[in-house]
């Protein structure tokens, strides 16, 4: 039997991946009307899922640093572990988390239906490029909305651990606040939403391209939702330390 | 005018088609018929650049759709209709944006566009269902409008993939008709198929595909006084 002749070269093709993108992002008229839909979608339908995770951190923290400093630093610390901690940390590390879990999996899942089921092809034979219909409005969207989505949970967080510091612990709203001053930049503010907007590319990214190569039925899909979901984690970790040696 | 060069297609070591040489006549309905998994999707695929053959090559009004950037594979699929096998409705949208959105893209206005949607649901019997979800038809309605999704551009080409797999022997025929009447329209239609009863009643010529090459290549009649013992099986139905 004849084999079929001509392999295209692995760097022609990451070339012309590179180039699709490219071209994607410049076919502005196609993605924009898309982007408010896809804000809404996966930034403002994520919004309670990430409010749950602050309050619940936010009391945490206070309790752990009441635990940490009593008898060895004064109390009003606790307000400065909280308010640094999850401004710079935990809450775009733990939102970024969540919504790799929700945004990712929905995403991918969303995407590699639309791919198993011909959907995408179909798009192609309508003269559309999938990725400027499907992956760049995500991405744009997820980009815009997880520092939106991050500042929420930190300031709930924040003040959940103030409420947790005044009712349970013995420390008063003027030591909070002092302790959250005390170190505060403003650096800490914006050092938290850059990463998380970086979470948010990344996860649209991950969980657009992992739905997109999705083959076979239920079970590729399936199998592309989990992968999609464990690299959006990885990838949020290894942004986490890419940002602090880069900013810190 | 559709030709098929030389076309060869593998998926890794698996080797598709090998070889594939066809012409497609303008104005006509061309079957091509073979068993499953004997590359006849691969094949429309090729025709609409989906796929990128390893060898050969599709030529489509002049051009070589393999050598086409993505710019020139948008300006051919404006003359190429695609039906898929299971329509391939974009489930979160209404049959009005399924139909619309083609024609969006090729910068239509909306007073178009409306009456484009309507004249091709008309043409699939389907009006009055603008507003349902694809989730909310039957199969064969579902293939009606993946029909008039193509319709609505006014394409040179419709290329069908198992239009009638699935379906009743009353839709199938429904099926059938709409494939001669998209004809009859002007439009050259390539079904791939293996239901010879709808071949028989909807194909000017048929191409038996075989082993990834084309086995015969003739008029319904010709091929069904074909003596070619691998053809007489398919049509007949017999096993090996």
């Amino acid at each position: 039997m004849l084999r079929a002749p001509g392999r295209v070269p692995f760097v022609s093709q990451v070339g012309g991946w590179t180039l699709d993108a490219a071209r994607a992002v410049g076919e502005v008229a196609v993605w924009r009307p898309l982007v408010i839909g896809q804000m809404r979608r996966l930034g403002v339908d994520s919004i309670p899922i990430a409010l749950f995770i602050a309050v619940f951190t936010g009391i945490v923290l206070a309790l752990l640093a009441s635990y940490i400093f009593t008898g060895a630093m004064p109390l009003y610390m606790v307000g400065a572990l909280v308010g640094k901690t999850i401004m710079m940390e935990l809450g775009p590390v733990l939102t970024g988390m969540a919504l790799a879990g929700r945004v990712g999996a929905n995403i991918a899942a969303e995407l590699g239906t639309m791919k198993v089921t011909e959907q995408v092809d179909a798009l192609e034979t309508l003269a559309y490029n999938p990725v400027s219909y499907l992956v760049v409005p995500r991405v744009v969207a997820a980009t815009l909305m997880f520092p939106v989505i991050t500042a929420f949970a930190v300031a709930v967080g924040v003040t959940a651990g103030w409420l947790t510091a005044i009712n349970l612990l013995d420390l008063s709203s003027v030591e909070f606040f002092k302790g959250l001053r005390l170190f505060y930049q403003f650096k800490d503010v914006w050092f938290g939403l850059v990463k998380s907007a970086s979470f948010g590319a990344a996860i649209a990214l991950m969980g657009s391209l992992k739905g997109l190569s999705a083959r076979g039925g239920a079970e590729g899909v399936g199998a592309a939702t989990t992968r999609a979901v464990v690299l959006g984690c990885e990838a949020i970790l290894v942004l986490d330390a890419f940002w602090a040696l880069v900013l810190l | 005018m559709i030709r098929l060069d030389n076309v060869y297609k593998a998926f890794g070591p698996r080797s598709i088609l090998n070889g594939v040489d066809l012409d497609v006549p303008d104005g006509r309905n061309t079957a091509i018929i073979g068993i499953s998994g004997s590359g006849k999707s691969v094949t429309l695929k090729c025709i609409i650049g989906l796929l990128r053959p390893e060898a050969g090559r599709v030529i489509v009004d002049d051009e070589v759709v393999g050598e086409l950037d993505r710019d020139g594979l948008g300006s051919l699929r404006a003359r190429i209709g695609y039906v898929f096998q299971f329509a391939a409705l974009f489930d979160s949208m209404t049959v009005r944006d399924n139909l619309a959105l083609g024609l969006v893209r090729r910068g239509f206005d909306d007073a178009e566009i409306e009456t484009r949607v309507r004249d091709s649901l008309n043409v699939v019997d389907l009006a009055g269902t603008e507003e349902k979800l694809p989730a909310e038809l039957s199969g064969g309605m579902r293939k009606r409008v993946g029909i008039a999704r193509a319709v609505a551009l006014r394409p040179r080409y419709i290329l069908y993939d198992e239009p009638t797999t699935g379906l009743d022997p009353v839709t199938t025929a429904v099926m059938d008709q709409l494939m001669i009447r998209t004809r009859d329209l002007g439009v050259t239609g390539v079904i791939v198929t293996h239901d010879m009863k709808s071949a028989f009643a909807v194909a000017d010529r048929i191409a038996m595909l075989h082993e990834g090459r084309i086995r015969q290549v003739g008029t319904p009649d010709e091929i069904r006084a074909s003596q070619d013992p691998i053809v007489r099986q398919f049509i007949e139905g017999r096993p090996a």
